[in-house]
């Protein structure tokens, strides 16, 4: 797919969005981190009931070359994970803000939220 | 970002990289091609048509002199005397204590001189040590990296593309010539890195571009440095720096059949006797997991360490390069590796990991007597 940035997304500057619901957020990674990271071959998802902390790694996804710590946009705790990546890691290449999305959080602590970046900022950060 | 890359070398064929939409990175000091459509994609495409690396960062030591030969016998750990002329010799360079300074091809040329091929990482240090130890000789050490370009074409149809573009039969496995490749004078080597068919060509940089695009005409795809390693660990085959290092001699690392002790190199006399307690093997998941370089094993024998690891491409399954306890080395053990703390589960598997497709048109020809196994 073309390099794309969704604008209903918020974003961490370590390459991850997340789309808020409520008390609940969808977590991925974004176009320019699958990117980097080339075609995704492995993708064993965290355990549903872990717990992330902001800033911190909650996953790992792989390419045949490397490992990528993926980073938590926000805190809380894993609700859901997308269980169709251990088959098919490749949708999150594909379809990073779709079929790609990596966990579901409850999350712990919304004025968080205030930290993350709007679409524009985060190109303007690509950019820099 | 731009500050570091203008302190890295550049290869000739820089342009014909971007233009197929290459991933620069850092390698070695170089600005090198990692990539272009995917890892998976080139690695497959070399496994069933043709593929070619730009390698141009890898260096060269030319050394002359009535006694050339000689000197390469005393710092080259294979046997200098069996390599025919016009041959290709795989040794590796010790020093005293045995540790590995890097694993290299030696090349006899016509003119009597021999190219010695060096990772671009030991480059300097192969010279310099090459060149150190040359007193007494009447042999001349040369840098020749800033003389050469160098493509490997690898895969079943390499030899045919490159066989349209030149003037003149291709070398043999394990033999070179030199021929006339797109117009241009070129090394043409029977070798190659990735248990492929296939040759390597060294020619001046200012030809580079030449052959690439004639090689491009013929249907070869460019293939990167990151799918040049997935297939040479599929084929076993060593990387300097992962499965050597001068932490390891040659021994433990399974490069016993090239150093022959009794020609008396730096280093044998430190490798004489030696049982080394750990010895590399490759080994295969039989679950999910991808091996890394640096992981922990575990064997019914004691501890072991990963020094290369990926997916495998044409098995679908983590690989890798381990060195474990001797007692643990025997293809079918049952292995463990920690992934970052998740244990994962391998079996010490038979080398190679990967081997080479028969040729398909005999094989697959309802016409064509059946094959005699020899």
């Amino acid at each position: 797919m073309a390099e794309t940035y969704p604008e209903d997304l918020k974003y961490h500057p370590e390459h991850d969005w997340t789309r808020i619901e409520g008390e609940e957020a969808t977590f991925g990674i974004t176009w320019y981190a699958q990117d980097a990271l080339g075609e995704v071959v492995f993708y064993d998802p965290p355990a549903v009931g872990a717990t992330v902390s902001k800033d911190q790694p909650y996953t790992e996804v792989e390419s045949v070359k490397a490992v990528s710590d993926v980073f938590a946009p926000l805190s809380g705790e894993i609700t859901a994970v997308n269980d169709k990546l251990s088959d098919s890691p490749e949708l999150i290449n594909s379809d990073p803000y779709g079929d790609g999305w990596l966990v579901k959080v409850k999350l712990s602590d919304t004025a968080e939220l205030e930290s993350l970046l709007d679409v524009n900022a985060y190109k303007g950060l690509l950019s820099s | 970002m731009s500050t570091a890359a203008q302190d890295l070398r550049q290869s000739p064929l820089r342009d014909r990289h971007t233009a197929a939409g290459a991933k620069l990175v850092p390698f070695a000091g170089w600005e090198m091609p990692v990539q272009y459509e995917g890892v998976r994609a080139e690695h497959v495409n070399v496994r069933a048509t043709a593929g070619m690396f730009d390698v141009s960062h890898m260096g060269e030591v030319r050394t002359s002199g009535p006694q050339a030969e000689d000197l390469l016998q005393r710092l080259l750990s294979n046997d200098l005397s069996k390599l025919a002329e016009d041959g290709a010799q795989y040794s590796v360079l010790c020093n005293e204590d045995g540790g590995v300074l890097d694993d290299l091809f030696t090349y006899r040329l016509d003119d009597g001189a021999f190219l010695t091929v060096t990772n671009a990482s030991n480059h300097e240090r192969d010279r310099d040590w090459m060149a150190g130890h040359a007193e007494g000789f009447e042999a001349t050490v040369e840098d020749a990296a800033a003389r050469y370009a160098m493509l490997a074409v690898q895969g079943p149809m390499a030899r045919g593309a490159v066989e349209a573009i030149t003037g003149g039969a291709l070398p043999k496995r394990m033999r070179t010539a030199t021929l006339e490749v797109a117009g241009g004078e070129t090394l043409v080597c029977g070798t190659g890195y990735t248990g492929e068919d296939g040759v390597e060509l060294l020619m001046p940089p200012a030809h580079a571009v030449a052959v690439w695009d004639a090689l491009l005409a013929e249907g070869v795809k460019p293939a990167g440095l990151g799918a040049r390693d997935t297939l040479r660990l599929e084929a076993c085959f060593h990387l300097y720096g992962n499965d050597l290092s001068v932490e390891r001699n040659p021994i433990e690392a399974g490069l016993g059949w090239i150093c022959k002790l009794d020609t008396q190199f730096i280093g044998s006399e430190a490798l004489e006797g030696v049982e080394p307690e750990q010895t590399l093997v490759p080994f295969a998941f039989t679950g999910p997991g991808i091996p890394r370089q640096g992981n922990a094993v575990s064997t019914a024998a004691g501890p072991g360490e990963v020094t290369s690891g990926t997916l495998s491409p044409c098995l679908n399954t983590g690989v890798g390069l381990a060195y474990v306890p001797k007692g643990a080395a025997e293809p079918g053990t049952a292995i463990e590796v920690d992934v970052r703390g998740k244990p994962r589960a391998a079996v010490v598997r038979e080398r190679p990991l990967y081997a080479k497709q028969p040729a398909r048109p005999a094989a697959h020809d309802p016409d064509s007597p059946p094959k005699k196994e020899s």
